[in-house]
């Protein structure tokens, strides 16, 4: 199969216009025949159920939590990018792509990078006519800052909150479509299969979390925006509840997995504590404006921090990149920090953190605007910790936090399945090989309010006529008896070991080979690592209760079950690409200083993978550089 | 550190639920709450028992799924804080501690400790949005709002839904909840065209939903993990007669 992204034709300022110019319309009457389904309610899936039911269709919307507004969306902190040039610093549409396709290290599209920052400023006109109180000057106008790897201020932001003000924003468009009786929503609702007919996605499987029954869904396109799944990491910034089932299993029925090795390790979480950690909190990004990273230049300094004088701390941070120092982009500071703590310079009780301090930026700008621009980032930290870091320094620690990786789509945001889309961070889209702070919120909402609701209609125009799907259908038979079957398989193991231990195994292996840095030799052994833990599982596993009840361990199970295959496929592709490109560090190619070397000739491309019974079988998608020239990513 | 967890066991919205008790070793200081509960809960797996049901998921504060009363307090002993940023540290080796499901008759017991909030969804059904469409925005600037003004709405909009307040209350008021969300919106220029229209028919789905008149005791903004006033009552209240007048 010869993978086609679709992009339309045009200087690159014009592309997004002459694809809109050209694509089907399907009218208003015929619209209200199409029934579409999205699965995830966050800011992409929030987005595109409102939108589309806005436009006629007939939508119905799922979510695992108990209410839509928990989708993790609501818990990103630090902002939103818009390139609206509103301080004056020479932002621009052009820029903001520019640095988005440099930060992604040249391995997405210029395309779609490029029509993400086109549609960023009238995003924030959206938001703001919904409601959402954005930071505003004294005047009235609204404020930004800035965020690592650019050098203007483009972030819009909601106090540290900006994620939830967006999805309330979302949220309520989305209940605002279910009171018009346009969108019926599904919470605690966990999709565990995709359907396909003739080659076309027309449907879902479900389990209704609270009575454990499967549940059938036929619609005539099925849209997911089922978020990140670095939870395969297990220890994360993200949700318990996050998950990579709805993508795993759609690549089972034939959608390729885009890049899904690239994952962002956030270099600002709070460090590990204890074994029985379940998830690692952020502390956002936005503290790199103010706060600085050190370590103290002599190893194992049994100091307080405070006690340790200016000339015996190391910013390394500044020292290794000047022009970009506190705010170089993520995977740079993660690996700089991976670098410190490895020699051994690493603080805390555990010597996994390294220091973010704002005594400076107290000293200079007042307690008072330092309180005024994170306060609640301040408290969570003394909630979490029970540290006052207007007193001493907070520390911090590497995370893994965002995928980049995630189904392969075209243009257009459809899958290699015909009529199955990914929208939002469960795609592989703008980002490339490492995302700019602030791009993503961004990312799941313009897929989900602008491009989508006008990418979808070019394919329903064709199926207005087509027989609409009905559950009856064998393969939703076929489908529903799999999703039983393996729930009674992990049910029946009746093992010895609980599911978080197979979870903790996993984290630790994935952790230690795929996360901030690679090789070959250890690639290869985490993936004997993961099989071996896949055989442990399905033998040793215990789940307690019902298939019939809610069930909370067998939730964890299924989930677990398929993070497990995941972890191959994401070490298979690690593996495979013999470069470093931004997130994606490999140690055979670095500059003696430890930067990355990025092998152009050989690996621009994207991977996109095929699920072959069991194993997985590449195809690549050329990038091609039209209007930019791939330079060396320097930060220094 | 070792503790006795007394928890609220129900197997079923119809079914009776009873207190059991669980004697757990092993737990650190730096422990969350909710991870000694994960930790009770591979032990029960291990001999066989069917886990405790209980609600979470972001785990930093912020979307509003966990929630139980732990030792009759709504999140637990300390104020504006929810469930899963509590750790252990804030209790003594050898406690007892009562965790039991958020209590109202608005909420009804799913499982063990999870409860049903949807009735605040559909509080926020019935008008708690800006009736714009995707892609009819105006200029972000065009209108300024003064910085006190976001700032208020801000306040408000911070609300993240658990319900505490509540469970908390009393009369179990979702007043706290309602008022919130009114005062986000209707204290923005964007949201004064259905400000009328939005006062009356969220209170009128939060009758409906049977949550109990606020009395002003001012316990639920002591629990509320976003600090929410309840001078934010007061102001629906103002509006609510304001919409009668006008609306
Ligand atoms: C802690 C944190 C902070 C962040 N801060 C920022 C920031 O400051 N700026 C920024 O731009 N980005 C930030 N991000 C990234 C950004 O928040 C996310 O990439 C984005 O919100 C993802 O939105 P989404 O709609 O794709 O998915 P989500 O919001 O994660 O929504 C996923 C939805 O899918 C549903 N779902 C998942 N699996 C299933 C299933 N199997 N069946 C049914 N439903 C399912 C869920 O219930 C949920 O409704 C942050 C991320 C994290 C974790
Ligand atoms: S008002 Fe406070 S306590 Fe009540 S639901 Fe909102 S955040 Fe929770
Ligand atoms: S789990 Fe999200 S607020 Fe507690």
């Amino acid at each position: 199969m010869k993978l086609d992204a679709k992009i339309p034709e045009g200087k690159l300022q014009d592309k997004w216009q002459n694809y809109q110019v050209k694509s089907q319309l399907i009218n208003p009457a015929n619209k209200k025949k199409l029934n579409v389904i999205v699965v995830g309610s966050g800011l992409s899936g929030a987005g595109a159920a409102s939108t589309l039911a806005e436009l006629g269709y007939d939508i119905k919307c799922f979510c695992y939590q108990d209410s839509a507004r928990r989708a993790h969306s609501v818990a990103a902190q630090g902002g939103i990018n818009a390139a609206k040039n509103y301080q004056h610093d020479g932002d621009s549409v052009w820029r903001m792509f520019y640095d988005t396709l440099k930060g992604g290290d040249f391995r997405s599209r210029e395309a779609n990078t490029y029509r993400l920052a086109e549609l960023s400023a009238p995003l924030i006109d959206h938001y703001v006519q919904q409601g959402v109180p954005f930071a505003r000057e004294y005047g009235g106008t609204l404020v930004n800052r800035s965020f690592g790897g650019v050098q203007v201020q483009r972030t819009f932001y909601a106090r540290g909150q900006t994620g939830q003000q967006l999805l309330m924003a979302a949220y309520s468009q989305l209940y605002k479509m279910v009171r018009a009786k346009k969108v019926e929503m599904f919470p605690r609702s966990e999709m565990l299969d995709l359907v396909v007919i003739d080659g076309k996605a027309k449907g879902i499987i479900v389990r209704d979390l609270v009575t454990g029954a499967l549940k059938r869904y036929a619609a005539d396109a099925v849209v997911l925006a089922t978020g990140g799944y670095s939870r395969v990491f297990r220890l994360s910034t993200l949700a318990i509840g996050c998950n990579g089932s709805a993508l795993w299993k759609a690549h089972k029925k034939g959608a390729f997995f885009g890049a899904p090795s690239f994952t962002q390790i956030h270099p600002t979480a709070l460090p590990q504590s204890s074994e029985a950690q379940s998830k690692l909190t952020l502390m956002s990004e936005s503290l790199r404006n103010d706060g600085r990273i050190w370590v103290p230049k002599q190893k194992d300094d049994p100091r307080k921090a405070n006690d340790i004088p200016e000339e015996e701390r190391d910013y390394y941070l500044e020292r290794r990149y000047p022009s970009f120092g506190n705010l170089a982009p993520r995977d740079i500071a993660s690996r700089a920090a991976k670098e410190r703590i490895d020699a051994g310079f690493g603080v805390g009780r555990l010597k996994n953190a390294v220091y973010l301090d704002f005594k400076h930026a107290i000293e200079r700008f007042g307690l008072e605007t330092i309180k005024d621009r994170y306060g609640n980032l301040f408290k969570m930290y003394k909630k979490i910790t029970g540290i006052d870091a207007y007193k001493e320094p907070m520390q911090i620690s590497p995370a893994a936090h965002f995928s980049m990786g995630g189904l392969w789509v075209d243009y257009e945001l459809m899958t290699t399945v015909p009529g199955l889309y990914a929208i939002g961070e469960c795609n592989f889209s703008d980002h490339g090989a490492n995302r700019l702070g602030a791009n993503s919120l961004l990312q799941a909402s313009v897929d989900g309010y602008f491009i989508l609701p006008n990418t979808i209609n070019n394919y329903l125009a064709n199926e207005i006529k087509a027989d609409h799907p009905t559950i009856e259908h064998p393969a939703f038979d076929k489908a529903e008896q799999e999703v039983k079957s393996n729930i009674e398989r992990v049910l029946a193991i009746n093992g010895t070991k609980t599911v978080d231990h197979f979870h903790r195994e996993l984290g630790k292996v994935m952790w230690q080979e795929c996360a901030m840095s690679r090789n070959k030799a250890g690639l290869e052994k985490a993936i004997q690592q993961i099989k071996e833990i896949r055989n442990a599982f399905w033998s040793a596993v215990k789940v307690t209760g019902d298939s019939n009840e809610l069930n909370t361990e067998l939730e964890k199970a299924l989930r677990l079950a398929d993070f497990i295959e995941l972890g191959i496929l994401m070490c298979t592709d690690a593996l495979e690409r013999d470069e470093s490109c931004g997130a994606h560090f490999r140690e055979e190619y670095q500059t003696e200083e430890g930067e990355a070397v990025r092998v152009d000739e050989a690996y621009s491309y994207v991977s996109a993978w095929e699920y072959d019974s069991g194993d997985f079988k590449l195809h690549k998608e050329a990038l091609e550089f039209e209007f930019v020239k791939p330079s060396v990513r320097s930060y220094k | 550190m070792q503790v006795t967890f007394k928890i609220w066991r129900q197997e079923g919205p119809k079914d009776k639920g009873a207190i059991r008790a669980y004697e757990v070793d092993g737990l650190t200081e730096d422990m969350s709450f909710l991870e000694a509960l994960d930790h009770l809960n591979e032990l029960l797996v291990l001999k066989d028992e069917k886990v405790i049901a209980f609600e979470y998921d972001c785990r930093e504060g912020i979307c509003g799924q966990c929630g139980v009363f732990i030792n009759g307090r709504a999140h637990g002993p300390h104020d504006n804080m929810t469930t899963c940023q509590l750790h252990m540290r804030s209790f003594k080796d050898g406690d007892t501690i009562v965790v039991e499901p958020w209590r109202a008759a608005s909420f009804p017991v799913i499982k063990d400790l999870i409860v049903d909030r949807s009735a605040f969804d559909r509080i926020i059904e019935q008008g708690a949005f800006i009736s714009a469409k995707t892609g009819t925005a105006p200029e972000a600037n065009a209108i300024p709002i003064p910085k006190e003004v976001s700032d208020r709405a801000m306040d408000a909009a911070a609300c993240i839904g658990c319900g505490a307040c509540v469970a908390t209350c009393k009369n179990s008021s979702a007043a706290l909840f309602t008022s919130a969300k009114i005062n986000h919106l209707n204290g923005l220029p964007q949201g004064h065209a259905e400000e009328h229209k939005r006062v009356a028919e969220m209170t009128y789905q939060m009758e409906i939903e049977g949550f109990g008149s606020c009395t002003f005791t001012g316990a639920c903004e002591v629990e509320c993990p976003e600090g929410i006033s309840i001078i934010n009552i007061a102001e629906m209240n103002a509006r609510v007669t304001k919409s009668k007048v006008l609306g």
